[in-house]
């Protein structure tokens, strides 16, 4: 069984075209990955429809533009893994 | 359907909530400025109007799911398909599914078909947000009106 970083890379990879060598735990998916916001859209859908869940995107979005939360706690791959995790983690309880 | 206007379904002709599907009809006019250019001696209706033909009716579904609190905007077409020349008099049924619903987008699979037959085809992401204005809240209140929108689909939904 795949982790979930892997299966991130794997969705990012396929739907940005980035090689999935380049894509490691401490890529920032914008800064780094140079994903936009119309890529991250698809990104989200594959993310949702692999884990079963919703990522609460313009929760996140509404907290780093008033803020509250950096970018870097979201988009960081191991930051947006965990998230992930917890999501999953949330459904089952 | 009022080419010039961008209203390109003349009305909601069936809305499912509970399976997020909508099925839409429109005629395309026998006249329009448009075929002058589109194109001389041989009209035919644009392929960029027939997506936004499956847009506007994969929109009115997910405004029907939101139950007129959010506005979807277009992101982006993929796997788009135009089958089938479609002239002036055609009779469109467009139809809709809610593939996903996303946070702050949806994504939605869409078709024509002409006399039954398949003519275009494509999946949608919109972009879904608060209405940002209050007079295009209002407008699509109206548009509701005149594309006969099932408010009751809603309320029983």
């Amino acid at each position: 069984m795949s982790s979930t970083f892997d299966t991130v890379a794997k969705i990012i990879a396929e739907t940005c075209d980035i090689p999935i060598e380049t894509i490691t735990p401490e890529s920032h998916a914008i800064n780094d990955l140079g994903i936009d916001s119309l890529d991250f859209l698809d990104i989200a859908f594959a993310i949702d429809k692999a884990f079963g869940i919703k990522l609460p995107l313009e929760q996140w979005t509404q907290e780093v533009n008033d803020g509250k939360a950096t970018t870097e706690q979201y988009f960081v791959m191991n930051n947006l893994c965990a998230r992930i995790d917890e999501l999953i983690a949330a459904k089952g309880a | 359907m009022r080419l010039e206007y961008f209203q390109l379904l003349d009305r909601i002709v069936e809305l499912d909530i509970a399976n997020r599907t909508i099925r839409t009809e429109a005629t395309v006019p026998l006249e329009s400025t448009i075929f002058q250019g589109h194109f001389p001696g041989y009209p035919l209706m644009p392929g960029v109007l027939l997506l936004e033909t499956m847009a506007q009716t994969s929109g009115w579904l997910i405004i029907a799911l939101t139950k007129f609190e959010r506005m979807p905007f277009l992101a982006a077409f993929k796997e788009a398909k135009l089958r089938t020349f479609v002239p002036p008099g055609t009779t469109l049924s467009a139809s809709a599914k809610l593939e996903h619903e996303g946070s702050g987008f949806a994504v939605a699979q869409a078709e024509i078909r002409v006399d039954g037959k398949v003519t275009s085809d494509c999946e949608i992401t919109f972009r879904v947000v608060n209405f940002p204005a209050p007079d295009l809240k209002t407008y699509m209140q109206k548009e509701a009106e005149r594309l006969q929108f099932p408010m009751g689909a809603i309320a029983n939904g």
